[in-house]
């Protein structure tokens, strides 16, 4: 009940901008451009034949495999800067310069490397979200509240507790940040990525679909259900954030 | 009454870089504390107290002189000696329970038993499976207090360990560590700023100068415990302390 008084303004919104979405396409009597109805029974149509299902699919592994490695790669290497202050000063210029690079300038290079199947999209996700998860995790070191390694030197526990017990745990919030930052752009990457030279995925269901005699309903279709997907895997994340033992960060 | 040295300041000094090149903290400390004894240390703001904790306790090394802990000297901090300070340092990542097994090794068959034990001697039996953030202060507190006793350590490095409490909290809380040192025999340093406190806790209270720091009096508090700090003789040494510390009181 809670929910759904707290939600209602931001569903009216969204039922406004359809309405009015609706109601201009009617009135202009645009024959190109779908209305929403149409759009629903596109993505019905997509659905029903399975094509939808597969495009999903497509994409939502794509982004698993670039994002699971980033993840693989950027934690221990972003708790290793955090931790080692020479590792730090010497990759940190190196991350700092490649990490205003768009991922989509990468496409060229990707294709040329890993041709244009899967390794291409999962390595420009893998790009993508790989920076701000090491960034996120340096930070996150670099934060510890000097009173609890202090805690930590006075019971003289081991290295591997230490870094089990206290450094790990404490950058955890922050790693948490990166991770939901990496998958956000992930998502936007995978679209862009599909859209050249693939045959699967959401981005190529969309480029296709214009392409193959301007089914623009189904265009509209695959931006929508992109916007759902990243809604749901941000919801992921969140509940990451609700984890009792990362709440700390988040409770004052 | 405390025959045996359990730790001697051998001549500390200790300064640091500023802007207008050095700012002496410590000048020259020197002297010891038996075995069980509860040393006190008061002194105005900012004069140095709690580097000099930090020296003690191995956190920082001093320009010159040393601190020696049953005839060793002192080099980095050790279980032997825990702190607890104002701020406390409990890990928020680790539920109450998780926080006392902590200093324990892993390998120790009753550690779990022991985690327990301490848990309930703070009264804190029932929320080991808590988060610190669940926590009230006071609680909070004890729990400090239980991660530190846990590994029964031989000396309590305490810095203004009650100061972020209400009075009413700090007052039980000090109730509390007097009836937990009945049980256990731990040397105690506690650095405070609260007269009262001292008198309350302590066997001797070593008054130190403004920076740097020196040692401007000592007191010795010979009442038996438990203490009424409102008896006369309590008021007296009070007065006689503030004095030291450049405020009189209207009589």
């Amino acid at each position: 009940m809670k929910f759904l008084r707290q939600s209602l303004p931001s569903i009216i919104v969204i039922a406004v901008v359809v309405a009015l979405w609706w109601v201009t396409v009617v009135v202009t009597e645009s024959v190109i451009f779908p209305t929403p109805g149409q759009v629903v029974s596109g993505t019905l149509e997509l659905a029903r034949d399975g094509t939808l299902w597969e495009h999903i699919g497509a994409s939502l592994f794509r982004v698993g495999a670039g994002f699971g490695l980033a993840v693989l790669f950027a934690i221990p290497l972003g708790l290793w800067m955090g931790w080692v202050h020479g590792a730090f000063v010497t990759l940190n210029p190196l991350f700092q310069i490649l990490r205003p690079i768009s991922p989509i300038a990468w496409i060229p290079i990707a294709i040329l490397w890993f041709g244009v199947g899967d390794a291409s999209p999962i390595y420009l996700i893998f790009i993508a979200s790989v920076f701000p998860m090491i960034v996120q995790t340096t930070v996150g070191v670099h934060t510890i509240e000097k009173r609890y390694l202090r805690a930590a030197e006075n019971f003289g526990v081991p290295r591997g507790k230490l870094f089990r017990k206290v450094v790990f745990p404490a950058t955890l919030p922050q790693i948490i940040v990166g991770m939901r930052i990496g998958l956000g752009v992930a998502w936007l990457v995978v679209v862009a990525a599909e859209m050249i030279a693939l045959r699967s995925g959401l981005g190529y269901m969309i480029i296709d679909s214009r392409n193959a005699g301007n089914r623009y309903d189904l265009v509209i279709a695959g931006m929508i259900i992109i916007g759902l997907i990243g809604l749901a895997l941000d919801g992921i994340m969140r509940l990451l954030e609700n984890m009792k033992s990362v709440r700390w960060r988040y409770v004052h | 009454m405390f025959i045996n040295t359990k730790i001697q300041v051998q001549n500390i000094r200790k300064g640091f870089p500023s802007d207008d090149g050095r700012l002496d903290v410590i000048d020259d400390l020197d002297f010891t504390v038996g075995d069980a004894e509860f040393v006190a240390i008061v002194g105005p703001s900012g004069c140095g107290k709690t580097t000099l904790m930090n020296i003690m306790a191995g956190f920082l090394a001093p320009d010159s002189g040393g601190v020696h802990v049953d005839g060793v000297l002192r080099n980095g901090a050790d279980r032997k000696g825990i702190m607890i300070t104002q701020q406390g340092s409990v890990f928020p990542w680790l539920t109450v329970r998780q926080n006392l097994l902590f200093g324990l090794p892993d390998d120790m068959p009753e550690r779990e038993q022991r985690a327990r034990e301490y848990a309930e001697l703070v009264g804190l039996k029932g929320f080991e499976n808590n988060y610190p953030h669940e926590l009230s202060g006071g609680m909070l507190k004890r729990a400090e207090i239980a991660r530190a006793l846990v590994v029964k350590p031989e000396i309590l490095y305490m810095d203004e360990p009650f100061s972020a409490l209400d009075a009413l909290m700090s007052l039980r809380m000090q109730n509390e560590l007097l009836r937990i040192l009945a049980k256990e025999r731990h040397t105690v340093m506690l650095i405070t700023h609260d007269v009262e406190e001292a008198i309350h806790l302590a066997d001797r209270i070593l008054v130190l100068s403004p920076r740097p720091a020196r040692i401007q009096a000592t007191f010795h508090v010979p009442f038996p415990h438990p203490r009424r700090v409102s008896r006369p003789e309590c008021q007296e040494l009070r007065v006689a302390i503030l004095k030291e510390l450049g405020v009189t009181e209207p009589v």
